[in-house]
Formats: C-alpha cells, sequence, structure tokens
C-alpha cells in the first residue's frame, strides 16, 4: 500500500533523542526528493522534559498537518500521554515501543490503533555505543520506504564532528532498525518521489521570517528573548554580523522598539521580533512610528494567550492588538504569511512597504509557522527592497519634513544631510515637524498618514486567491494550510469553492476582497481564535455576500483539514 | 568627539532653531538649552552631525528648539532610541536629553542599562525634582517629605533616587553634576562629557520655579567639588555617597571601552546565507 503522504510521531523522555531522529528523517526524506514538515511538541520543563516530534511526508509540498497519524513510534513512555490530543490516530494507525520502555499510557491505548513491540534498550546494547533514537530513525525509515542511503548520507554528515565511533555506532543502530522494520506490522509506504528539479531546502518559518528580513535589507536588530519569536533574532543574530549589520540584544520590548525606531531615524532598515507579551508592551512606540513616520517592522510570532497564555502552543489571537491595540487614530500595516514559506516572503514585503510607506509595520507570524520545519522549493528572492524617498539636493529653505504630498509619502532627510535638520515627534506637529495642538495641522496630518496607506499599490500580494464556485472560504495565516487542504479534498469529491486568504490584513482591501468574491453565495471564515477575530474584523470592514458561517476554534489544537473539509460538505 | 581642523566653525546661535520654548520665565532649561549649543559650538560639531534625542517632560520639549536632528520620542525611552542611532550610525554625535522623571522612573531601567552598555554618548538630565509639565508631582528625586503635590499630600515618604550612585554602580563611563545658573561652567561639562568615550551621565540641577519656587535657593547652595575627579570607582561611590548633592564637577571618569560592535561584512550578499538551508 503506497501513500502520497505519510505522518509519523516520534516521542520519547528528555535525552532520548527524539527531536534529532525528526530532523535527521525531514532531511532524509528532502534529500531524497520527498517533501517534509515537522512541528515539536515538549513539556513545560526547562531541559530533559517530554518531546515529540510530529512529521509529515509527502510526494508534494506540504506546510501543515494531515488529519491523523499513521506510525506513533515511542522511544520510552514516560509522559508521552499528555501528547495525546495532538496525535490523532485510528485504528489503521500503528503504534511501536519497547516492552521495557515505561508503562503504556492509557490515552495512547485508548486511540484502538494497531501495536508492536520494539525492544530500543535491548537492541541498542547489543551495537557498541547504539542509540535507541536512531534505532527508531532506521525502523521508521524501513516503513515508509527511504532509501538507506538517503538516512546514512543525513546521519554521516549530522555526526561528522562527533568522530567515527559515534558515526559507525549511529550507521549501526540505522541499519538495525530498518532490519527490523521488515518484521512489523505493515504501513502506507511513500509513494514515489516526484523528480525535483533543484535540490530543496530545510527551514522554519523562523528562519524564514529572518531570511525575508535581511533580503529585505534589515541591517540592524534590537532583539529581547520570547516564545517562540527568538529564534528569528537568533538566526539573524550572527547572519546579520556577516552581512555587517548590527544586532543588540536589549534590556526589554520597550527598548527593542525604540532602538529600531533609532537606527530607523538614522537611515538603518531596522526590525525587531517579539511574541503576544512583547508585542502589548511595543504598542505604544509602534504608535510613535506611525505619528513620526519612522518605517519600522516587527514580526510577532504569535503564541496562545492572553497574559503568559500558552507560549509553546500556537493561536491566531493577537490579531485584535496588531489591528487596534495602537491609541489614537494609528493606521499601520498588517501582513501576515499564510505558510511557513510566506514566512520569508511576507517579512520581505512588509519590510519592503514600511519603508516605502514610513509607517510600522506588524507581521503577524505563529507558533506553527515559525517553529516547524519542512523541506520547501528554494523561495526565489521577490525583490522588495526597504527603500525610501529621500530629499534630494541642497535644502533651499526650511526643511518640511512632513510635507502634505499627494501620496502622503514625504521626503525623509537622515541624520549627515546638511540643511535637512529636524526634530521627528510624536506629539502633533506641523509640516516642519514642529508641535502643534492646532486643529488643521491635526486633521491634515491624520489624513496624511491614512491616504499615504490607503492610496498606496499593493497589487496582488494583498491576498491569495484561488479555485471558483459559489463558495468560498476565507482565512488567514497559519489556517490557510488546512483550509488548502479541505479544499483540494472537496474540489476531489466534486465540489467547487474558492479560497481567499488575506496577506494584507491591514489596511483593508475592500474592492479587492468584493472582486474576489464575485458571485459567492456561501463564505466560511476560518481562524484559530476563541473570540473570532478575523471574523469579526472581516464583519468590520468588508461586505461579505451571501450567507455566512465562521468555523473558529483556540489553540492550542490545530485546525485539521477534515473538520474544514466537513463543513464544506455539511454545508448544502 | 574631537573636531577636526576642517570643520567650518560655529557659534552657539548655530545650534538654535526659531521655535519658542514652552517652558515657564525663569526656568533653568533655557540655560541648560543655551549650555548645550554652547558646548556644540566649542567641539565645532556640525549640526547635521548631532542627534539630539528626549522623552516627555518640560526638559524634553529640548530638541526642537535646536537646529540639529532631533527625536522627541516618547516618556522615558530617550535612551533606546539613542542608543539605535549612535550603534548604526557611529560617526554621529548622540546626545539624550530629559527630566529626572523621564529618566529615572518610567525610564529607569533604560537609564541602568545605558550605563551598564557604555554606548559612546551623552546623557543629560535636568533634574527639578519634580514632574513639571503634569503640574507639580513627586518624581525619584523628591525628597520624601516634600508635601506640595495632590498626588502625594503627606510627602512620598520614600528616600529619593541617588542618580549618580546608581550611575556609578550601573557602570556609566563619566559622572559629573551641573548647575543651570551656571551656563559656561555646564557647557564646560557637556563638552568634555561629549569627549568623554563611552556613556556619559550629567546631572544638570535646573530649578522648575513654578513648582519648586524654594530651588531658587540652589545658587547658593551649590558649590565647586573641592578635589579632582577619580578614575577609581570605590572612591567615586564614597565620594558620591556622601556628597551633599550640590558638589558641582567631573566627579568620575571611567576608561571602560564603549560599545560599539563590529560592522564588517563576511559575505558578498544574502544569497550566501541561503547555503545553509539546501539539503
Amino acid at each position: 500500500m503506497t501513500a502520497r503522504s505519510v505522518s509519523i510521531t516520534f516521542a520519547g523522555s528528555g535525552g532520548a533523542g527524539v527531536m534529532t531522529a525528526g530532523n535527521m528523517l525531514l532531511d532524509a526524506a528532502g534529500r531524497a526528493g520527498w517533501y517534509a514538515y515537522m512541528t515539536r511538541s515538549s513539556g513545560a520543563q526547562i531541559r530533559g522534559g517530554e518531546a515529540a516530534a510530529m512529521m509529515r511526508l509527502s510526494t508534494s509540498p506540504v506546510q501543515s498537518h494531515d488529519d491523523r497519524f499513521d506510525v506513533l513510534v515511542a522511544i520510552d513512555w514516560q509522559n508521552v500521554g499528555r501528547f495525546s490530543a495532538e496525535i490523532p490516530m485510528t485504528s489503521d494507525g500503528l503504534v511501536l515501543g519497547d516492552p521495557d520502555g515505561g508503562e503504556f499510557p492509557e490515552q495512547i491505548g485508548a486511540k484502538g490503533a494497531r501495536r508492536a513491540d520494539i525492544p530500543f534498550k535491548k537492541m541498542a546494547k547489543e551495537i557498541e555505543g547504539g542509540r535507541p533514537n536512531m534505532i527508531a530513525l532506521g525502523a521508521v525509515a524501513g516503513l515508509v520506504g527511504l532509501p538507506e542511503d538517503a538516512v546514512l548520507g543525513v546521519v554521516r554528515d549530522s555526526l561528522a564532528k562527533k568522530g567515527e565511533a559515534a558515526r559507525t555506532a549511529s550507521e549501526a543502530s540505522v541499519r538495525a532498525g530498518m532490519a527490523f522494520a521488515a518484521g512489523l506490522p505493515a504501513c502506507p509506504r511513500l509513494a514515489a518521489a516526484e523528480g525535483q528539479s533543484e535540490r530543496l531546502w530545510s527551514i522554519t518559518g523562523n528562519e524564514a521570517a529572518g531570511l525575508g528580513a535581511v533580503r529585505g535589507g534589515i541591517r540592524f536588530v534590537a532583539a529581547y528573548p520570547i516564545t517562540p519569536g527568538t529564534e528569528v533574532l537568533e538566526w539573524l543574530a550572527p547572519n546579520l554580523a556577516k552581512l555587517g549589520g548590527v544586532l543588540v540584544q536589549a534590556e526589554d520590548e520597550l527598548a527593542s522598539i525604540n532602538q529600531i525606531i533609532g537606527a530607523s531615524y538614522a537611515g538603518v532598515p531596522s526590525l525587531t521580533a517579539t511574541s503576544g507579551p512583547g508585542l502589548a508592551l511595543m504598542t505604544e512606540s509602534l504608535g510613535l512610528a506611525v505619528a513620526s513616520e519612522t518605517p519600522i517592522t516587527v514580526v510577532n510570532v504569535m503564541r496562545g494567550g492572553p497574559s503568559t497564555g500558552i507560549p509553546v502552543k500556537s493561536e491566531q489571537s493577537d490579531l485584535n492588538i496588531a489591528l487596534y491595540g495602537l491609541h489614537g487614530d494609528a493606521p499601520h500595516l498588517v501582513v501576515a504569511p499564510n505558510s511557513l514559506a510566506d514566512c520569508a516572503f511576507s517579512t520581505q514585503w512588509a519590510v519592503h512597504l514600511a519603508d516605502s510607506l514610513q509607517t510600522a509595520a506588524i507581521v503577524l507570524s505563529d507558533q506553527s509557522l515559525g517553529q516547524s520545519r519542512a523541506t520547501i522549493a528554494p523561495p526565489a528572492d521577490p525583490g522588495f527592497r526597504a527603500i525610501r524617498l529621500m530629499p534630494e539636493g541642497e535644502a533651499a529653505e526650511r526643511y518640511r519634513r512632513y510635507t502634505n504630498t499627494a501620496s502622503g509619502v514625504s521626503p525623509m532627510a537622515v541624520p549627515g544631510m546638511k540643511g535637512y535638520q529636524y526634530t521627528a515627534d510624536g506629539l502633533e506637529h506641523n509640516e516642519y515637524g514642529t508641535p502643534s495642538s492646532a486643529a488643521a495641522d491635526h486633521s491634515a496630518q491624520l489624513d496624511k498618514r491614512l491616504r499615504k496607506l490607503a492610496v498606496h499599490d499593493y497589487g496582488q500580494h494583498w491576498a491569495d486567491i484561488e479555485g471558483d464556485g459559489d463558495i468560498a472560504v476565507l482565512t488567514w495565516g497559519s489556517t490557510t494550510g488546512p483550509v488548502r487542504e479541505a479544499l483540494e479534498r472537496f474540489r476531489a469529491s466534486g465540489g467547487r469553492a474558492r479560497l481567499v486568504s488575506i496577506r494584507l490584513i491591514s489596511p483593508v482591501r475592500p474592492e479587492q476582497l468584493a472582486a474576489a468574491l464575485e458571485g459567492v453565495a456561501r463564505v466560511l471564515v476560518v481562524e484559530q481564535s476563541h473570540g473570532a477575530q478575523f471574523h469579526r474584523y472581516l464583519r468590520a470592514h468588508y461586505d461579505l455576500p451571501g450567507s455566512v458561517r465562521a468555523f473558529h476554534r483556540p489553540g492550542p489544537l490545530p485546525i485539521r483539514p477534515n473538520e474544514i473539509f466537513r463543513q464544506l460538505a455539511d454545508w448544502s | 568627539m574631537e573636531a577636526t581642523s576642517t570643520c567650518p566653525s560655529y557659534s552657539a546661535r548655530d545650534y538654535k532653531s526659531e521655535v519658542k520654548p514652552v517652558w515657564c520665565p525663569g526656568c533653568g532649561d533655557y540655560s541648560v538649552l543655551g549650555s548645550i549649543t554652547k558646548a556644540l559650538a566649542e567641539l565645532s560639531i556640525p549640526p547635521e552631525s548631532v542627534a539630539l534625542v528626549s522623552g516627555i517632560g518640560c526638559s524634553s520639549r529640548l530638541p526642537a528648539y535646536t537646529n540639529v536632528f532631533g527625536f522627541h520620542g516618547v516618556h522615558g525611552r530617550a535612551l533606546p532610541i539613542a542608543t539605535g542611532i549612535k550603534v548604526s550610525r557611529p560617526e554621529l554625535t548622540v546626545i539624550a536629553s530629559g527630566g529626572d522623571g523621564d529618566g529615572f522612573s518610567i525610564g529607569g531601567n533604560h537609564f541602568m542599562h545605558a550605563c551598564r552598555r557604555n554606548v559612546d554618548m551623552t546623557y543629560i538630565v535636568m533634574d527639578n525634582e519634580v514632574y513639571g509639565m503634569t503640574k507639580g508631582q513627586a518624581s525619584p528625586t523628591t525628597a520624601p517629605d516634600w508635601e506640595k503635590s495632590k498626588l502625594t499630600p503627606q510627602g512620598t515618604g520614600i528616600n529619593p533616587f541617588h542618580p549618580l550612585v546608581i550611575a556609578l554602580a550601573a557602570g556609566a563611563n563619566f559622572i559629573a553634576r551641573g548647575f543651570s545658573g551656571d551656563q559656561n561652567g555646564t557647557a564646560q561639562l557637556i563638552t568634555e562629557a561629549i569627549r568623554h568615550p563611552g556613556f556619559s551621565f550629567v546631572q544638570l540641577l535646573s530649578p522648575c520655579v513654578t513648582f519648586r519656587p524654594e530651588q531658587r535657593d540652589w545658587k547658593d547652595m551649590v558649590h565647586p567639588a573641592a578635589v579632582d575627579p577619580t578614575d577609581d570607582p570605590a572612591r567615586a561611590a564614597r565620594r558620591l555617597m556622601t556628597d551633599d548633592g550640590f558638589n558641582v564637577g567631573v566627579l568620575y571618569r571611567g576608561s571602560r571601552k564603549p560599545f560599539q560592535p563590529e560592522r564588517q561584512a563576511s559575505v558578498d550578499s544574502v544569497a550566501d546565507l541561503e547555503k545553509e538551508f539546501v539539503l
């Protein structure tokens, strides 16, 4: 039995090496021409807690999970039961575990999946320096039909620095696992890989966001660590240095956003990354960037909220604060990547827009995009750069920094430009930047700051629109992945439906959405928030045609394709 | 930053704008504005090469009254903005300025970490022991028994913050105190602070004649520091802990290396970074 997609979970206690096994399986699949996607789940312990690597291997690009897992392999059973809700399985599934791996969790047993034993510990003892996780890797590779060469190649490269003995032991472990797999109950094997013209990348969404930032021209980053946004900053730290840029670790998020405002004012495209609580702290200064017209980009990797919430799990519940968290009338950009690979494009585009429009851009990524790893076709550089309108020539008269142009964008000088000195101000000001509480100045500057966002040509990137038919699914961000998959199934079953995934959340594009929904009689809104934040945003800013249903649920459990498929199939 | 011989000479007036200050008549901040512009003229720094950053409060209005590149940000965040400017454009002369509430209360964490980070800039705090813009509340440097605020009619009952001691403990590289009434002396302190590498902190006693009229007496209370500045933090700490708060002059001069990350590219393009992703 072959399948176009196979899903596997590696689980075990801390130190069992399940993430290593998962990463190696992902890389091996990528090298052999398959696409792979992996999310990670771990206990609350800082170090040494139980962990699970949830994988999906596929013949076509994949950046979200399936409805169920085909294989669960537990190197041991310690606390693995607590991941049960995240590992849906049916009676077709296969659960593999070590009879010496501790007590088998009731919750896993309740799934009714088939069970088989692999004596990891015993097998590892028979190999000098043998490793149970490498045996598990070999067993899974054997079960799903990954070629031995690809797996051993990854093992060799990964352990290059660990020495001959470690490498030999791991290779022997993988081979033992593969040999053992031949005697295990059958599970779906991956259909043959479809030819790839170029070598795939292995990348996380947070790394992709960092890449998009430097492609866009970001050369200053201020950083304050927070889960799950930190890896954006950690990827940028060494890579920005290689480009001659600078990353400064700030004392808090208030400092990090103000440092980037300072650096950008000084002429260097600047960015920070954070997550919900950090974004909340930054909102006052986001308003400063808007009022002083200083371009900045903030990548916010959403997690469960409010307050500390669920830091390691995904949710789309920072939409409201990103849109409405600023005091006063403060138009700004909100851009949302809708896939792991799109974290690169959307961040780069946001950087470009922020500098072009001299305002603040918030990139709304989330934990499930940011901390997932996938093999993807190398994303081409779309060419968007941070380019600012600057004054030219010698300053003839007193410089009007905030001159009221037709486009709303005023030439922005940077320190060092003789004759163009001005004071950037969060106080309302006149065209020169001089503080003013006059009604006419306030109204003129408010109009200007709104107009520059409203009249800009955002092109086709404001949304991804796919398919046709009189049913439309409206979604954004990471839920786009399962929606796409649900729509494929819906079409395969004879239905017709279109996808509209909105990338440019702010400013709103009512005319474009109306055109995208032309002829639609039913709209299904899909999002991962308890308060239906996206649905309410749509209701506030757009006219939705026909009847509208909202399918929304909070994190931490991901919304799966079949749940959306059922919404469509049952709505008739 | 040393002036070079090729720089044209400037007068203090070249650094002033035509914007009329919102300050009350008699406010010490007028004189501080004069001292800053005199110091810049003394150093002959072109106005376009200076970034002057402030937060919120009476004294934070200062940048708009100058003819340098200014940034009037939000309350308490002048130092992070100044840090971003200096780290990304090290050739600029960067000055942050503001009041005691802005710098020591809402911006207290940044003050501590700016001292510690030791970026080459100068921080001027016009200290009048009161929030003036919000009409007279106690600040971190207000005495515990000051009862004139509606917000704390019995006084704050808590000891004032000692900015110079905190600055020293946190790692500031240059510490001075001045009095706004002595415009030339203060200009000299600011000149030295700008010249000194690393984070230079200058506390300027700048009377609020409106909410703290008794501060008019400061002119009779200030006195020059009896001894030369030390480079020994332990000795500086003893002096700062025991002085009367009116000791004026350079009080500490450290020699810590300023924070300035290297900006040397080692790859030709972003495409070179992408190799790490290729399987």
